[in-house]
């Protein structure tokens, strides 16, 4: 399943910095940041619970660029 | 400017001014280094507190710890040395000009290219007893009537029941002439009504409209990233370690055998400072955005950065004949008259009435070419054959209308026409008539569009079609295309297609068509164009790069504009990268100073911002 979230970063390189996190989240197949549009597209793993995933994702997120925001 | 950036801004003035201002006072030691950590820390704090949040979280190196040393290291040899104090709280500063300049840029081009974008409708009209109410186009359910006033955004796809009007499709297909539509006309979202007020009956949801379909293919173009990007993030990756690297080691080796620890300290910093890979970074994707964005306007919609990158690279151009380059519309060309017992208008007359019932197209455009069919004549027992024609009997009278095989079988002595086209002999009672010649015009920028691709930097361009091999030879001639393929069966479009495709040593070959049934052929090339696609999902579906009207002249342009982005993303990459290898290497041996590297990290950012802004305006 795909799911796309609005975000908020400052800079193109956090936001690289940004999809690197997510794709190491587990319970993500893979995720595509888009830093022009501000958003982040993200494809789980089946059967998942994504609420739950995007938690840590924006956890995990934050804790490498302190400024980010995902809108869950 | 949002609330973030003016308050970045005006920290920014702030600091400057204090740090001006402390290079008019007399002062030494402790003293200096506290009045200088004024205009410091308020243009640093919230660098400072970013590099502690990621040394607690075991970040590594990222820039704001790199700024943080680089600026500190400054502070401690300048007070050590009794030296200039500037430097340091510069470092910071024009860092967050950089940032700052960035983040506006940035904004500015997503601003500009959701205005250019501009077809999101807000709201739909629906008619209750109270009048017109506004709601949500997402609530309207299909076959809903909407009422759409002049000036207003047509906001679902759908068809006319109720007035005339002209409609602005500039939004979708960068084409200026406004459209007539009338009762029955299907119109699609995203066009702007401009005179009369039309009832629609919806035909689409509104997230499966034309509107809604294009945004959001627009958007997701530019996650499907290019191999710039990929290579430019790589980089990224490793350049800052192998640059922070390169400056421990200038910090420490050198001091180590030549002595002098504070000439080689500050030539460290240096290195810290340009270490940032930011506009490396900003620029690429930036510049993939603005010429996906500047695309869209003219109405070529390109579906990801990665296809703008591939049809930058094409070198042959493979298109197909009917619907491309001709309008793939048949229309009588000439009517001979080899009996004179009928005039032309007659020929015409009863070619028409035969091929009342029929759907082919050659029937079509025989009762286009005589409007007044449905006329007091009465017709009786058509009788199609396959292959052949249609017979019927019209007053009375057997008509016969169909190809040579026909003419023969009903033992009419047909005469062969030199007018290149489509011919449809008519007999009537056995005896033969005359004939009528059908044919596709070829699109008025047809040939324009070859010399342009030409001089764009196209090497090959080939013609394919199902039609006979005289009609190919006179269409590609007159359009300057000496590469074609006739009489092709749809599956033999992708044998001949994977020949060609077989045959390229470099460059990338790009398929046109019109998305109607050479899908296969589009999926399998390099860049898959589609044209004319407004309306058609299928087509949008199947193609890389999808031009929202028919005009051939947006392949040549779709080209120029990829080349042109490309060539800006080479530049900004070579730029970049050079001058802050030569900044290094200056910094290495002693050649420059900090005030340099400054330029190496800021001043080459802002420039690749502005160069990749370029992008936007489409070349002409």
């Amino acid at each position: 399943m795909k799911k796309t979230y609005k975000i908020d970063v400052d800079c193109a390189n956090c936001a690289n910095l940004m999809e690197l996190e997510a794709k190491k989240t587990s319970g993500v197949k893979d995720a595509v940041v888009n830093f022009m549009t501000l958003k982040i597209k993200v494809e789980f793993v089946d059967g998942v619970d994504v609420k739950e995933v995007m938690e840590r994702v924006r956890e995990n997120c934050k804790r490498v660029e302190k400024d980010c925001e995902i809108f869950l | 400017m949002n609330v973030k950036q003016k308050k970045n801004l005006a920290r920014i003035i702030i600091a400057a001014a204090l740090l001006i201002a402390l290079n008019f006072v007399e002062i030494h030691g402790v003293e200096k280094l506290l009045l200088y950590a004024v205009p410091y820390l308020i243009i640093s704090y919230d660098i400072l507190l970013k590099a502690i949040h990621g040394l607690k979280n075991l970040r590594g190196l990222d820039e704001n710890l790199l700024m943080t040393i680089a600026s500190l290291g400054a502070f401690a040899l300048a007070i050590y040395e009794g030296g200039d104090c500037n430097e340091a709280v510069a470092v910071m500063l024009f860092y967050q000009v950089g940032e700052l300049f960035e983040s506006v840029a940035v904004g500015r081009s997503r601003k500009n290219i959701s205005e250019l974008m501009d077809i999101r409708p807000d709201y739909a009209n629906i008619e209750t007893a109270n009048g017109l109410e506004q709601v949500d186009p997402d609530e309207v359910e299909v076959g809903t009537i909407i009422v759409v006033q002049p000036g207003e955004k047509i906001p679902i796809d759908g068809v006319i029941v109720a007035g005339t009007s002209t409609l602005n499709t500039i939004a979708l297909t960068g084409e200026s002439l406004p459209r007539d539509v009338s009762i029955d006309s299907e119109v699609v979202s995203g066009c702007i009504n401009l005179n009369g007020v039309l009832k629609i009956r919806t035909t689409k949801e509104f997230g499966e409209s034309t509107a809604s379909k294009i945004l959001e293919l627009v958007e997701d173009a530019s996650s499907r990233k290019s191999k710039s990007e990929d290579f430019i993030a790589k980089f990224a990756r490793i350049y800052t370690p192998i640059v922070v690297s390169c400056a421990a080691m200038l910090a420490i080796v050198p001091p180590i055998i030549f002595g002098d620890w504070s000439t080689w300290i500050y030539r460290a910093l240096i290195f810290l400072v340009i270490s940032c890979p930011c506009a490396l970074v900003i620029s690429i994707p930036l510049s993939f955005f603005a010429g996906i964005g500047g695309a869209s306007r003219e109405g070529i919609l390109i579906k990801g950065s990665n296809f703008l990158e591939t049809l930058s690279k094409v070198t042959t151009v493979v298109m197909d004949k009917t619907g491309t380059l001709t309008r793939g519309v048949f229309e009588v060309v000439a009517i001979h008259s080899k009996n004179l017992n009928f005039s032309e208008t007659e020929l015409l007359h009863l070619a028409a009435h035969v091929e009342r019932y029929s759907t082919h197209p050659i029937a079509n455009s025989l009762r286009k070419a005589y409007p007044n069919e449905r006329d007091d004549c009465t017709i009786e027992n058509v009788e199609e054959i396959s292959g052949r024609g249609i017979r019927a009997t019209v007053n009375g009278q057997i008509v016969t209308v169909g190809n040579e095989k026909f003419m023969d079988e009903v033992g009419a002595k047909w005469i062969a026409c030199r007018k290149i086209g489509t011919v449809i002999h008519i007999a009537v009672d056995g005896e033969y008539a005359g004939h009528v010649v059908i044919s596709d015009a070829i699109k008025p920028h047809a040939k324009q569009s070859v010399d342009e691709m030409q001089i764009a930097g196209v090497e090959k361009i080939f013609m394919l079609t199902g039609d006979s091999e005289k009609i190919a030879a006179k269409v590609a001639t007159e359009l300057g295309i000496k590469n074609y393929r006739s009489e092709l069966l749809p599956a033999d479009k992708v044998t001949e297609f994977e020949k060609i495709l077989s045959a390229q040593v470099t460059g990338k070959v790009a398929f046109v068509g019109d998305g109607i049934n050479d899908a296969p052929v589009l999926s399998r090339a390099d860049v898959g164009i589609a044209m004319g696609a407004l309306g058609s999902d299928a087509a949008i579906e199947a193609a890389d790069v999808v031009l929202m009207d028919d005009d051939p002249l947006k392949i040549s342009r779709a080209i120029k504009i990829s080349r042109k982005c490309l060539s800006i993303v080479k530049q900004n990459i070579f730029f970049a990268i050079g001058v802050k290898v030569l900044c290094l290497l200056l910094g290495a041996i002693g050649l420059a100073n900090m005030w340099m590297a400054i330029f190496a990290d800021v001043g080459v950012m802002i420039l690749a911002v502005l160069n990749a802004i370029r992008c936007l305006v489409a070349p002409k």
